[in-house]
């Protein structure tokens, strides 16, 4: 046969294949997608990197805020407090989690089910909530203000507040990431080592340890990047106590420096990419750890080991219940702590009376619209990268973008915001301080893990039904409606609660975003706050957690209606 | 074999069948890897042609450059007169089944059958009355109101074989259609495949990696090697005159003797002197060759008398494959080089071949392969 070497082919471009109408729909909206997430995220972000060399009027000034943050003592004893700061709150945080998440994948302590939705509350909650709470038990007024004064620490406001307000905002990020590693345990080891007489302590050190090896990096970046980029609890319970979030917010509202607050806001920027790389390294390592052969571990009850994790849990499920507790109460009482007669009064103030009445209907507006629009998006974005053709120069650059939305935090997201579309040039600046702005940049803020779950999803099923669709002239988007949407129709509502949740929750991106028409719950918490209003903040607060349960709730009931019905496909496996 | 001999020497002899598919030059290269190279092939109408190979060969890129789902670095690919090469796959006529079955979850059985069919605005009696005939046809009548979930492996491949051929497209194409089912139902499979294909007279281009599997079912084997086709011709042309070493090791097992050429159709290897009397080439006398002989070429018993090649050998071991047996024999003149024969159960038992026993046989002259040290056959 004619074998001819490789080297002496024509080495000419590959003639491509003629376009169907198809093809051109699909290139089309893959297009308009690239272009969401270019003008959404990308072209915000290089705003900021041209902003910190200009000055207000948009001359090149070069290194100068540089130079001028260099030379503000405050500026850098910022930095300095950020970092320890968020050092410090990884090393409580992960630990507690990690106990925690061995309580829940490793004993047979009773009610694991319940103690794990009680540990995911906190991400219900607007981070100022527990900020709040914890200046109601140990603020100038709190309950427990004996308690910390016995501890040697004279005030709640500052460090302590933030740690401990910060602990309980990462303790679920931390513990989900932590329970994943955990849950994916080879019970073959474990049985490989039970056979040759291995002793517990030593089992958890060359098994369960290494294992979570890379869960562990992961949640610790992962905290220390949420904390660092945090803006509402440092804001509510920092009191003088000077950090890099609560500053970008000083130097862009409070005093319009553009430049300085894109310098500051760069700054906040390293840590999230760092730890954003870091994350992604440990992820496919992670991936790689876990054979398609292993065993999944099924814990055996202990009798000691199990109620030493259930008082574990129980101790730390009622630490986290304090808190939104205390935040529930506060919002039902007069005033802590001269009049402690239950009223309605501040529901009534922050919901019907007060200037900030529209703020929770808004809130609800932009959850909805966020639901939506955000899934749609997501699904269709991811739906075309996976499974259809062509543009393949774009198609990284889509994965990239998605990727990337998580590496910026909401507070560098926002400020880019600003500088983009506040731009007087920028011919989209009509949607400044609109409702759709604050929509769009919420979808783009939580776009990576919305999108993760779409391509899991989407990666699930069969690789060939486009193919096959194509062989018997079905146009793609037939089937896509038709089979794909339905099959995917679980993960689609998982990723419209999961934009609801945090658009309710959301603070730091949207801060810079709003206008008085389109105040949200969160801002108002933090301007009922500031008024000294610590009853409606916490009655905001209150009724957005609920919300936000309520709607988790319906999803697991609507999931369920909708897999008995149009799902039986399912059901009817005989796997 | 279950390959009906005479309907196979008919598609082979007959001079100018008329051509469904001609595929020239045809190469494909991702980034710097070279997947297929310079690819010629003539599909016959109504024939079933197996693309046969090693995994990374490069079939099943041929097979999804046909079906228009990767695209070739050039070439041209004509079916029936026009030329498909650069239409995109929703413009080509074929029908493809995958190895996943990749039957769409959430609809029926009869939904996933009349998928093509209800996009082409075909009255609604009409799609029914063609659903139940295929369902029939692929031996699922009743299946119509069930979920892909809830039939077995082979009963799913039947169904994506049935949504394939709904539209009667004129080519089918088979991508590993048998490698995801358990053993008993590859083989009932196998068998209706080939017996629909047949009673259609659809042609057919099949990817596998299992020689039993396209010896069995194919019109025409195209053997694949590293991007480039090895041999074309009929099962019986594929196995027993394999064009290249690399074929015959590939298809069936084979004992390879390295060996001198003496001249006058003699070999030498070792000290082991082999008269060979098939299609042996020519090589000149102290050429360097390779000489081929399957386990089951050799005579023994009756057939030795006055047969050439015979040899003494001490059988060192006998590998029990039910039906038949592998023994290996050491024979002295081939200095270690073990030589491995098949021999039934019941000659097993009359001729004592068992570990340690002495046997003669004679390995047959006319069946034995003579290749080039390193290149092709000549």
């Amino acid at each position: 046969m004619s074998a001819v070497p490789a080297d002496v082919l024509p080495l000419r471009r590959s003639p491509s294949l003629r376009h169907s109408r198809e093809d051109l729909i699909a290139r089309g909206v893959l297009l308009v997608v690239v272009a969401f997430l270019v003008l959404f995220l990308l072209a915000p972000m290089a705003s900021i990197f041209a902003r910190a060399v200009q000055d207000n009027d948009g001359h090149y000034v070069g290194l100068v805020h540089v130079r001028a943050i260099l030379a503000t003592p405050s500026l850098l004893h910022a930095v300095w407090n950020s970092i320890w700061v968020s050092a410090t709150v990884v090393l409580i945080s992960v630990p507690m989690a990690f106990v925690f998440a061995y309580a829940l994948a490793r004993s047979c302590a009773p009610l694991r089910g319940t103690f794990r939705l009680i540990a995911l509350i906190p991400l219900l909650a607007p981070s100022l909530l527990s900020a709040i709470a914890f200046i109601q038990w140990f603020g100038n007024q709190g309950v427990l203000k004996g308690a910390l004064q016995w501890l040697g620490i004279s005030t709640i406001y500052g460090a302590p507040g933030i740690i401990l307000s910060e602990v309980y905002n990462t303790f679920p990020h931390a513990l989900m990431i932590l329970l994943t590693a955990l849950s994916l345990a080879d019970g073959r080891l474990y049985e490989a080592a039970d056979s040759l007489g291995t002793s517990m302590w030593r089992k958890f050190f060359t098994i369960t340890l290494p294992s979570c090896k890379y869960g562990l990096i992961s949640a610790a970046t992962v905290v220390f990047t949420y904390v660092i980029s945090d803006f509402g609890a440092p804001k509510v319970i920092g009191g003088n106590f000077n950090v890099l979030s609560v500053d970008v917010f000083k130097q862009v509202v409070g005093q319009q420096n553009f430049g300085r607050g894109a310098v500051v806001g760069l700054l906040l920027l390293i840590p999230s990419i760092v730890s954003f790389v870091i994350d992604n390294r440990v992820r496919r390592k992670l991936r790689a750890q876990l054979s398609a052969r292993s065993v999944p571990f099924a814990a055996r009850p202990r009798r000691a080991f199990d109620l030493a994790m259930t008082a574990y849990c129980v101790l730390v499920c009622t630490l986290l219940l304090a808190v939104v507790g205390m935040a529930l109460w506060t919002s039902f009482i007069q005033l802590w702590p001269y009049n402690l007669t239950l009223t309605l009064d501040h529901y009534r103030f922050a919901l019907v009376e007060g200037d900030l009445a529209p703020a929770y209907g808004n809130s609800l507006k932009l959850a909805l619209a966020t639901a939506l629009f955000g899934s749609f998006t997501v699904f269709i974005g991811a739906y075309l990268i996976e499974k259809t053709r062509g543009l393949d120069l774009v198609r990284p650059l889509i994965h990239l973008l998605a990727m990337l939305s998580m590496a910026v935090p909401g507070l560098v997201l926002g400020l880019g915001y600003i500088m983009f579309f506040n731009h007087p040039h920028n011919p989209l600046g009509f949607l400044y301080q609109t409702m759709p702005i604050l929509v769009l940049s919420v979808i783009v803020h939580y776009y990576t893990s919305s999108h993760l779950t779409a391509v899991t999803a989407l990666k699930q099923i069969d690789d060939e039904f486009e193919a096959v669709s194509a062989s018997l002239k079905v146009p793609f988007y037939k089937t896509f409606f038709r089979v794909t949407l339905p099959v995917c129709l679980p993960a689609l509502l998982d990723i419209a609660r999961y934009y609801f949740v945090v658009s309710m929750a959301t603070l730091s991106g949207v801060v810079f975003l709003y206008s008085p028409d389109t105040v949200l719950a969160s801002v108002a918490i933090m301007n009922l706050d500031e008024a000294g209003e610590i009853g409606g903040a916490a009655a905001l607060a209150s009724l957005t957690v609920c919300t936000s349960i309520v709607v988790c709730l319906l999803y697991a009931l609507a999931t369920r209606v909708l897999l008995m019905k149009t799902q039986a496909w399912r059901s009817l496996s005989r796997r | 074999m279950s390959v009906p001999a005479a309907l196979a020497a008919r598609l082979s002899e007959s001079d100018s069948p008329a051509t469904a598919l001609t595929i020239r030059g045809i190469h494909k290269r991702f980034d710097r890897f070279v997947a297929l190279q310079q690819i010629d092939l003539t599909v016959r109408q109504g024939e079933m042609l197996c693309l046969l190979g090693p995994s990374g060969c490069g079939k099943t890129t041929l097979l999804r450059i046909i079906a228009g789902l990767e695209t070739q670095s050039g070439g041209t690919i004509v079916q029936n007169g026009r030329d498909i090469s650069q239409l995109p796959p929703v413009k080509r006529d074929y029908g493809i089944v995958f190895q996943s079955y990749a039957l769409f979850p959430n609809l029926t059985i009869a939904e996933n059958v009349a998928y093509g069919l209800v996009n082409r605005r075909k009255p609604r009696a009409e799609v029914k009355a063609r659903v139940e005939e295929l369902l029939t046809m692929v031996g699922l009548p009743t299946s119509g109101d069930k979920y892909p979930g809830q039939l077995s492996g082979g009963q799913q491949q039947r169904i994506a074989l049935a949504r394939a051929l709904a539209t009667s497209p004129r080519l089918l194409l088979l991508d590993e259609p048998l490698s995801a089912l358990d053993a008993l139902e590859r083989i009932r499979l196998r068998g209706e495949i080939r017996r629909l294909q047949q009673q259609l007279g659809v042609t057919t281009i099949m990817v596998t990696h299992d020689q039993e599997e396209a010896l069995s079912m194919a019109d025409r084997i195209v053997v694949m090697n590293h991007g480039v086709i090895e041999q074309i011709g009929t099962p019986h042309e594929v196995y027993e005159r394999p064009a290249t070493p690399f074929v015959a090791d590939f298809v069936g097992k084979v004992n390879v003797l390295p060996a001198v050429a003496l001249g006058g159709g003699r070999y030498r290897a070792s000290r082991l002197e082999l008269q060979c009397a098939g299609d042996c080439g020519d090589y000149a006398p102290g050429t360097s060759v390779r000489l081929y002989l399957r386990p089951e070429d050799r005579a023994v018993d009756g057939a030795l008398d006055g047969a050439p090649n015979r040899v003494h050998g001490l059988v060192t071991k006998v590998e029990f494959l039910g039906g038949s047996c592998l023994a290996e024999m050491s024979i002295d003149e081939l200095e270690g080089l073990p030589l491995h024969l098949y021999f039934s159960l019941n000659q097993l038992h009359d001729l004592g071949v068992r570990v340690g026993a002495q046997l003669e046989v004679a390995l047959r002259s006319d069946r034995i392969r003579v290749f080039g040290a390193k290149g092709a056959a000549q």
